[in-house]
């Protein structure tokens, strides 16, 4: 089977924001607190690969130390948003009836609310913090998960081998676990991809807004607001960021769209 | 054609040409920072003064752009010999603007309040040299001091000695009511105040504006934006220094930058360990780098200060090399005093100058070995707990108001919680020293004082960056108080 570009290249953007992002955890070719306000807004050289921002840091060092603001926030926001809203997904599958009836549309509530609305009242609440970016990013991740992974678990559920399952006497939560989840992983892999994308999305919009990771940790979002009054100076201060944040968003659209096309056996057909 | 209905025509013509003679001057003025009160005289907030002294409020006197006291509720004022009885004439036939009489009865009002025990004035020490304040008739108050003071008229013209009346004080707070040239009109909180033209005022055949808009902007980058789009005619508090080649090049602008009699200090809680201990603030005043601060917050655009004085002023002395930048230095004071690893929280206000300062001063901490937290709070919040709680360790702030050294002789229950016997009995000097080259002195040794106790780290005097419309005159461009008077200012 040919491999769909749209997963090509997202694996690759995914791929080089990951790398940076893991690179930094051991190396930054600067300390990326290190002020030097002497030297603020340095041409790109060989020391200072993109030059250095208003207070003289280094731009290399504080965007790959971003990336890995950034991607730290959206995997445990995923993973906790994933994990609580799968489950719930297959609690309702599982069970049905009213249990079922309450689970989605209380999911529906959380639907109706706009996420980064939500998630900047979160912040406002519980104060600023990085913290309380991923629990907000990750509570308006629950509903999506939700939906998702019960829609998967009804169709499982119809399977002959879960019929033979329950033959064979093994109750509802031995179901879900040993039959229904393995086989709705394939779309929740896909969801989190996808939902990946909008977490990245939203720990910029609300680091922007002052109310993700607190300095001096840097984050892409607050760089592109501190570069806003200076884009008649140093214009590039706002155009790094902005671009790290499209390549990341964008890889991990890219790869969640073709992971699904991999893997949903309607559009294989198709083909 | 008739002569009546030519005439009758004429008529017509002139009335459309007042009509649009009288369209209404509005003008809209972008601030940093909203109030969360409207009482100047129980809220220590600068930007209610900014707002409402001189404006919705007035006070006995007021005060010139040179800092020259000029009468305003008093009409003429007589000082007896000894200095220390001072008789006004207050102005005749003027009303507040909820109709009531404006007498002596008010005057004393305001002033028994303020010097009542208990009371919640921001500047109660303007009201300490106070003896007695009687009223021999209704347009006459006679003032009689303890001792002389050589700031008690111009004392009088600030927002904290608003001659406020018994019948309204209690809703100032929301919906402030004085006697000046504007009255309040409304608050949307969060976003404007308005003020509209009183046209009882006494003056007011002078006054062109009709209305007022004062917008809360405290994001630097937002208020460029508005000023930009032609949503703000003025901004007289800019917070963003990068921006200025910009607005300079367009022909819309005209830029100033003056100075004011704001000192801003990385203020450290003297009250609480390890800030009461001299060699822990000692070693904060090494480990800061002003040059460095004022380089990268303020783009160059700020006068470094030693010590708690205004660099323009006659009585400065340069103390900015008292304690000379060496992290190394630093960190081996931190570490003889025991506090060298431990972390410490910043709290700072919502301004430009303040976070940005804060992120500096952290880099610098960390150099020396010590782990500052910055916490970015709400102007509400650092009102309630560090202004008046005290509940922090450092913090950055500017002090706007003018002679405020005395803030160091406000003993323990100011934010401060710095009780030095030494410093009130100096301040208690300099205030009563009518003598002005005696008081220099003195000024001066005050200034050595503080900056040898290192009760807070100095940073650098606060400039005015005034982005104001090129049809827009009248703005003071250096404030020698914290108001700014709207009566003289023309939109052409």
């Amino acid at each position: 089977m040919k491999l769909p570009v749209n997963l090509l290249i997202g694996a690759v953007l995914v791929a080089l924001v990951l790398g940076a992002a893991a690179l930094s955890l051991l190396w930054t070719p600067h300390d990326f607190t290190q002020l030097n306000v002497r030297n603020k807004f340095a041409a790109p050289d060989a020391t200072y690969w993109l030059g250095t921002d208003q207070l003289g840091r280094d731009l290399v060092s504080q965007l790959t130390a971003g990336a890995r603001n950034s991607m730290a926030v959206a995997l445990a926001a995923v993973l906790l948003g994933g994990s609580i809203g799968t489950a719930l997904g297959l609690l309702a599958a599982a069970i049905g009836g009213w249990v079922e009836d309450l689970v989605m549309r209380i999911a529906d509530i959380g639907f109706a609310f706009p996420a980064l609305l939500f998630a900047i009242m979160l912040a406002a609440v519980f104060g600023p913090s990085l913290t309380n970016a991923v629990l907000a990013i990750a509570f308006i991740n629950i509903p999506v998960f939700a939906r998702v992974a019960r829609a998967a678990a009804n169709q499982v559920w119809t399977r002959e081998y879960v019929a033979a399952a329950r033959a064979a006497g093994l109750n509802r939560f031995a179901i879900s676990k040993d039959h229904i989840l393995p086989n709705i992983a394939a779309p929740v892999i896909v969801q989190a991809t996808i939902e990946f994308a909008v977490a990245i999305l939203a720990e910029a919009a609300l680091s922007y807004l002052g109310l993700g990771a607190q300095p001096p940790s840097p984050t892409w979002g607050r760089m592109l607001s501190e570069a806003q009054t200076l884009m008649y100076q140093a214009p590039q201060l706002a155009v790094y960021p902005g671009l790290c944040i499209v390549a990341a968003v964008m890889g991990f659209g890219l790869l969640g769209d073709g992971l699904r096309d991999v893997t949903d056996p309607r559009l294989v057909r198709e083909r | 054609m008739t002569t009546r209905s030519l005439s009758a025509i004429a008529a017509l013509g002139m009335a459309l040409f007042a009509a649009a003679a009288q369209a209404e001057t509005k003008l809209v003025i972008g601030l940093q920072q909203e109030p969360t009160s409207l009482d100047p005289t129980s809220d220590a907030t600068a930007s209610i003064d900014g707002m409402l002294t001189q404006n919705v409020y007035e006070s006995l006197t007021t005060v010139a752009p040179t800092g020259d006291v000029l009468p305003q509720l008093a009409e003429s004022w007589t000082v007896s010999d000894n200095g220390l009885t001072y008789t006004f004439k207050l102005a005749q036939g003027v009303k507040y603007h909820d109709g009531t009489d404006f007498d002596s009865a008010d005057v004393l009002f305001a002033f028994n309040r303020a010097m009542a025990e208990g009371s919640t004035n921001p500047s109660k020490g303007y009201f300490k040299p106070i003896a007695s304040v009687e009223a021999p008739d209704a347009q006459t108050v006679v003032i009689t001091l303890k001792k002389k003071d050589a700031f008690f008229l111009f004392n009088m013209a600030q927002g904290d000695a608003s001659i406020v009346a018994e019948e309204s004080v209690d809703g100032n707070a929301t919906t402030p009511i004085g006697t000046g040239p504007f009255k309040y009109d409304s608050w949307t909180r969060g976003d404007r105040l308005t003020l509209v033209k009183n046209p009882d005022w006494r003056g007011a055949s002078g006054v062109q504006l009709d209305k007022v808009e004062f917008r809360f902007i405290a994001d630097p980058a937002a208020a460029a934006a508005a000023i930009m789009s032609d949503e703000i005619d003025a901004y007289p508090g800019f917070g963003a220094p990068e921006m200025l080649p910009q607005f300079e090049a367009d022909p819309r602008f005209s830029v100033n930058v003056g100075s004011t009699e704001g000192e801003v200090i990385l203020a450290m809680n003297n009250s609480k360990p390890p800030f009461d201990n001299i060699e822990v603030r000692r070693a904060v005043s090494t480990a800061i780098d002003r040059e460095e601060i004022i380089e990268g917050a303020m783009y160059g655009v700020a006068v470094p200060i030693g010590s708690f004085y205004p660099p323009h002023g006659s009585a400065y002395v340069d103390l900015t090399g008292a304690y000379p930048h060496d992290a190394a230095k630093a960190k081996a004071m931190f570490e003889a005093a025991g506090v060298a690893g431990t972390t410490m929280t910043l709290r700072v206000p919502p301004f430009a100058y303040a976070t940005r300062s804060a992120e500096i001063i952290q880099a610098e901490l960390a150099e020396a070995g010590i782990d500052a937290k910055v916490e970015n709070v709400e102007w509400g919040f650092w009102l309630d707990e560090v202004y008046k709680k005290k509940n922090y360790d450092m913090t950055i702030i500017a002090h706007t108001s003018p002679n405020d050294m005395g803030n160091f002789a406000r003993g323990p229950d100011y934010f401060y919680g710095y009780n030095d016997p030494k410093m009130t009995a100096l301040w208690d000097s300099i205030s009563t020293e009518a003598d002005d080259a005696k008081r220099a002195e003195l000024l001066k040794e005050g200034q050595k004082y503080l900056s040898d106790q290192a009760v807070h780290g100095f940073l650098f005097q606060l400039p005015q960056i005034s982005i104001i419309k090129t049809n827009v005159k009248g703005f003071w461009q250096s404030s020698p108080v914290l108001f700014q008077p709207l009566a003289g200012i023309t939109v052409e």
